[in-house]
C-alpha cells in the first residue's frame, strides 16, 4: 500500500509523461555540468559573477526572439554572443579604465537587461516574457535537449582537460605566471563554459534562475567539506536531487518547475547551512568547547 | 664571471606610472643579490619583470642563464588564497611544474622528489594537512620546498622572511646558502637589514631608481639609507611625461 503510493508519486509521473522524462533529463544534464562550474565560481569568489552573465544573456536571446520567435538556434545564438561580449567587454574595460572587473561587470549586465526586457516588451507578450525570463523546462524539445546534453558534456571534458590550469590559477595566481603565459586563458575558457551552460540552462530555467543550479548545490556543497573534489560530487548529488524532487512537487501541485527545482536547491542549502559539518551553523555552536592540543 | 641577469635602462610600473624608473646593471651567475628599499621603491615590481609578468614600459631585461619559464618565484605570502581546498603535498608538488606541464601525472619519481623536499623544510608528516591549517613559518617552508623542486638556476624569493620566527628564517636561509653553493642565482627582497649584512655579499638599494649597488657593506651606509627614504615620493597624478634618455 505505502509502496504503491510512494511509486505513484516519486516515480509514476516520468514513467506515464513523456514531458517529464525529458524535463528530467535535460534538469539532470544541467545539473551535472553546472555543480563543477559552480564550484569553481565559489572557489574564485565569483558567486555573483555567474548571476551577472546569466543577466547579460537576455539581450541576445531576446533578439532571437525579435527576428524569429521562440526560436531555439536564434535565441541560443544571441544569448551566446550577448554573453561572450560582456564576459570580453567587462574584461576589456577593467583593463583600459579605471573600474574594476565587479563593477564594469555590474554595468554591463544592468545595461543588458534592461536593453533586453525592452526589445522582448517590443514584440512579445507578457507570456513570451516569462518564457524568456524563466524558461520552461517541461517544453524541451528534441534539440533543446541535444543542446543541454551536447554543453553538458562538452563542459565536463573541457573541466576534466583545464582542471589544473584553473585550480592554479585560483590558488596562487602569482606562480602560474611565473611558470607560464596560459593562466589568462584559463580564465577566458572558464567564462565561456559559464556563458555556454546559461544559455543551455535558460531554455529549461530561464536566464534569471539557470545560475541557480550552478551556485546553490556548490555553495551547499561547501558546508559538508573543504575537499574539491567532494565538494563537486556532493553539489552534483545535490543538483541531481533538486531537479528531480522539484519536478515532482512542480508535477504534484501544478506549480512552475523552474522556480520550484531552485527552491528545492534552497531548501537543501538551508539545511546545509543550520547542519553542514563543514562549517554548518549547529556545528559551530556544538564545538565552542576547545580542544587539548 | 657569466652574466646571469642584464637591465637596459629598464623600466617598470603601472598605468604609466613607473614603479622601476631607468635602471641599468648586471646580476652575475651564481650572485646572492639582496634588494632592499622602501615600501613602493619597486622592488616586487623588478621581480616581477625578471619572471616576464610584467613587460616593461620601456628599457629591457636579458635574461641569459636560462629563459622566464626556468625561473623560480616565491609570492608574498598575501599573494596566495589559503582558502582553497589543496594540501601540502599537492602544494609542493606545483614544483614538478616543468615535468608534469598542465596535463602531466606526477611520475614515482616526482613523488620521492616531492616528499624529499618536505622533509628538507622539515614538515614531513604534514602532507595531508589543509594549507589553511598551516603556521605563516610553516606556509613559508612549503613555499621554499615547492622552489627546491623547481630545481631552477635563477631563483626569486619575494619577502621570504616576512612575519617568520627566528628560528625558522635560519633554518630557511640555510637553504638559500645552499643554493648560493650550488652557483643558482639567488635575488631575494628583503626588509631585515641584519639578515642581509649576515647572509648577502650583494645589495640593490632601489627606491624607484637605484640608489647604490655593490657589496653589501658599501650599499647600507646611512646616508644611502637616507637618501632612498627621501627618493619615494607620493605616487604623482599629474607627473609629467618623462623625456629622460639612457
Amino acid at each position: 500500500m505505502l509502496q504503491e503510493a510512494l511509486v505513484e508519486f516519486f516515480i509514476a509521473p516520468f514513467s506515464e509523461f513523456e514531458f517529464m522524462r525529458r524535463a528530467l533529463v535535460g534538469a539532470c544534464a544541467l545539473a551535472i555540468a553546472g555543480a563543477p562550474l559552480g564550484v569553481f565560481l565559489l572557489l574564485r569568489r565569483m558567486s555573483l559573477t555567474g548571476d551577472a552573465m546569466a543577466h547579460a544573456i537576455l539581450p541576445g536571446a531576446a533578439l532571437g526572439y525579435l527576428v524569429a520567435g521562440l526560436s531555439l538556434p536564434a535565441m541560443t545564438i544571441g544569448g551566446l554572443v550577448a554573453g561572450l561580449s560582456v564576459a570580453l567587454l567587462a574584461g576589456l574595460v577593467a583593463r583600459v579604465t579605471a573600474l574594476r572587473e565587479d563593477a564594469s561587470l555590474a554595468g554591463f549586465y544592468l545595461m543588458s537587461l534592461a536593453l533586453g526586457v525592452t526589445i522582448v516588451s517590443l514584440r512579445g507578450s507578457s507570456v513570451d516574457l516569462l518564457h524568456v525570463l524563466f524558461g520552461n523546462v517541461l517544453a524541451l524539445e528534441d534539440n533543446g535537449l541535444t543542446l543541454i546534453a551536447s554543453v553538458a558534456s562538452l563542459t565536463l571534458v573541457a573541466l576534466a582537460i583545464f582542471y589544473r590550469a584553473l585550480a592554479l590559477e585560483t590558488l596562487d595566481p602569482s606562480f602560474v605566471s611565473s611558470v607560464s603565459r596560459a593562466g589568462g586563458y584559463a580564465q577566458a575558457l572558464f567564462m565561456g563554459l559559464i556563458v555556454l551552460n546559461l544559455v543551455a540552462g535558460f531554455h529549461a530555467l530561464g536566464t534569471l534562475l539557470a545560475v541557480g543550479l550552478m551556485i546553490l548545490p556548490a555553495a551547499s556543497a561547501r558546508l559538508w567539506t573543504a575537499d574539491i573534489t567532494r565538494m563537486t560530487i556532493v553539489a552534483i548529488a545535490v543538483g541531481l536531487l533538486s531537479s528531480w524532487l522539484g519536478l515532482l512537487v512542480s508535477f504534484s501541485h501544478n506549480l512552475p518547475p523552474g522556480p520550484v527545482i531552485i527552491l528545492m536547491a534552497g531548501m537543501f542549502h538551508i539545511v546545509s547551512m543550520l547542519f553542514g559539518r563543514a562549517g554548518g551553523w549547529l556545528r559551530r555552536i556544538h564545538r565552542q568547547i576547545h580542544l587539548e592540543a | 664571471m657569466t652574466t646571469a641577469l642584464r637591465f637596459h635602462n629598464l623600466t617598470l610600473g603601472y598605468d604609466r606610472h613607473p614603479a622601476v624608473h631607468h635602471l641599468d646593471g648586471e646580476i652575475a651567475q651564481g650572485a646572492l643579490l639582496a634588494i632592499c628599499g622602501p615600501n613602493g621603491g619597486g622592488k616586487s615590481t623588478l621581480l616581477k619583470g625578471i619572471m616576464g609578468a610584467l613587460p616593461p614600459l620601456g628599457g629591457t631585461v636579458e635574461r641569459l642563464a636560462c629563459p622566464t619559464n626556468l625561473i623560480a618565484y616565491l609570492p608574498q605570502a598575501h599573494e596566495i588564497d589559503r582558502t582553497f581546498p589543496v594540501n601540502v603535498f599537492d602544494m609542493v608538488a606545483m614544483g614538478n611544474f616543468r615535468a608534469t606541464g598542465w596535463f602531466g601525472g606526477l611520475s614515482k619519481q616526482d613523488r620521492e622528489r616531492t616528499f624529499d623536499a618536505i622533509a628538507s623544510v622539515g614538515l614531513t608528516g604534514f602532507e595531508d594537512r589543509h594549507i589553511g591549517t598551516l603556521s605563516g613559518g610553516q606556509m613559508q617552508r612549503i613555499l621554499f620546498a615547492r622552489v627546491l623542486l623547481q630545481d631552477a638556476p635563477v631563483i626569486l624569493l619575494d619577502e621570504p622572511f616576512n612575519a617568520i620566527d627566528q628560528r625558522t628564517t635560519t633554518e630557511l636561509l640555510a637553504l638559500v646558502k645552499r643554493w648560493s653553493d650550488e652557483k643558482r642565482t639567488v635575488i631575494a627582497v628583503l626588509h631585515d637589514l641584519d639578515v642581509v649584512r649576515r647572509t648577502f655579499p650583494q645589495t640593490l638599494l632601489l627606491a624607484r631608481e637605484t640608489i647604490a649597488w655593490g657589496d653589501t657593506d658599501n650599499v647600507l651606509k646611512p646616508e644611502n639609507l637616507l637618501s632612498a627614504r627621501r627618493m619615494v615620493e607620493a605616487f604623482d597624478r599629474e607627473a609629467h611625461e618623462c623625456d629622460r634618455v639612457a
